[in-house]
């Protein structure tokens, strides 16, 4: 989308695609969940620091699942944290994303061979956007993340209601 | 104050058939206690004005293996005013699935035992007699199994996520 040049010079008005606008709202102001579970949550938080200031793309962290848009899996996933990691998830609102920080949460790290008490990946519990590879990444990685998320927004269409909670009760008719 | 003049006071004190033996080898010599006199020794080595450990610096266990069949569990006590150090080792049979093998809990002793008894059983599945608050510590309390014993065995499913990578076999 390009707002600049839809103006039309007279009276101010935009002219762009609805769907377009959502968007761009949305990309512009993910809020992420503010938790994390092993070292990666350190360099996660260099990255909202002043030093990296991920406020600037209006990525601010939200003390709430009810508020946020984006979650950010930093660190290892254990067996204990997969339940919680998983009602967390479904405690958000739709539309929501979810960035896998760091080799851990992508596929277990250098838990992979012999953590018996690491999930093998978080994608195995809830659906991921973005993997961002590194063992921490560097904050720079994580912002590299949120611009690959944001482009991934961007390109979306179809508008649609949420269904995560309609797909959770079919689960439940289903198994019972 | 040295080993041998501990051990002395020790035994002189509560009588030499609480100690099973020692082991001067190791870089820290050990003092072994029987499993039923645990309780009494610490609580003489706190107590005794001589003695005064103050301090318990750690409570690890090892598993010997199935071959050998014992658990061993050592204790590292330290005296902050005296600045004398001995370690504890009780050993103790390996038990069965159905009955776990049992020692004393020495929380009544040192209160700083209560998380590291409940970081054994979590891992190795000993029983801690008396223990106010016997519960895993780190794992989920649905685990199965005690993942530090020689034949442990992942469980394969927990919570419906598979526990194993799914390419290594």
């Amino acid at each position: 989308m390009n707002l600049s040049q839809a103006k039309t010079g007279s009276g101010g008005i935009v002219l762009t695609k609805l769907d377009d606008v959502v968007n761009w709202a949305r990309l512009s102001s993910l809020w992420p969940m503010g938790f994390g579970i092993a070292c990666c949550a350190i360099e996660m938080m260099g990255a909202y620091a002043s030093g990296y200031d991920l406020d600037r793309f209006g990525v601010f962290p939200r003390p709430s699942p009810r508020q946020s848009d984006v979650m950010i899996v930093a660190g290892t996933v254990t067996f204990k944290m997969a339940d919680r990691i998983r009602r967390l998830y479904e405690q958000m609102p739709e539309p929501r994303y979810v960035i896998s920080m760091g080799s851990c949460s992508n596929c277990g790290g250098p838990y992979w061979e012999h953590g018996y008490h690491v999930v093998k990946g978080v994608d195995k519990i809830i659906p991921v956007d973005i993997y961002v590879p590194g063992c921490p990444p560097r904050p720079e990685a994580l912002i590299g993340g949120f611009l690959k998320l944001q482009e991934k927004i961007r390109n979306e269409q179809n508008l649609s209601a949420p269904k995560a909670i309609q797909n959770l009760l079919n689960q439940k008719q289903a198994s019972s | 104050m040295t080993f041998d003049q501990i051990r002395i006071i020790l035994t002189e004190k509560i009588g030499a058939e609480f100690v099973s033996g020692e082991d001067k080898g190791e870089l820290q010599p050990q003092l072994n206690v029987h499993a039923d006199s645990l309780r009494k020794v610490c609580s003489e080595l706190l107590s005794n004005s001589d003695l005064y450990f103050d301090f318990l610096s750690s409570i690890t266990a090892v598993d010997n293996g199935t071959s050998v069949n014992t658990f061993d569990l050592l204790y590292h006590l330290y005296s902050i005013p005296y600045n004398h150090s001995l370690v504890l080792k009780v050993t103790i049979p390996r038990g069965t699935d159905e009955s776990l093998p049992s020692v004393d809990s020495i929380c009544s002793v040192w209160q700083g035992a209560n998380w590291q008894e409940r970081e054994i059983y979590d891992m190795f599945g000993i029983l801690f007699n008396d223990h106010p608050d016997l519960r895993r510590i780190l794992l989920p309390e649905d685990w199965i199994g005690f993942p530090l014993r020689k034949d442990y065995q992942t469980q394969e499913f927990y919570h419906g996520i598979k526990v194993e990578n799914p390419i290594s076999n």
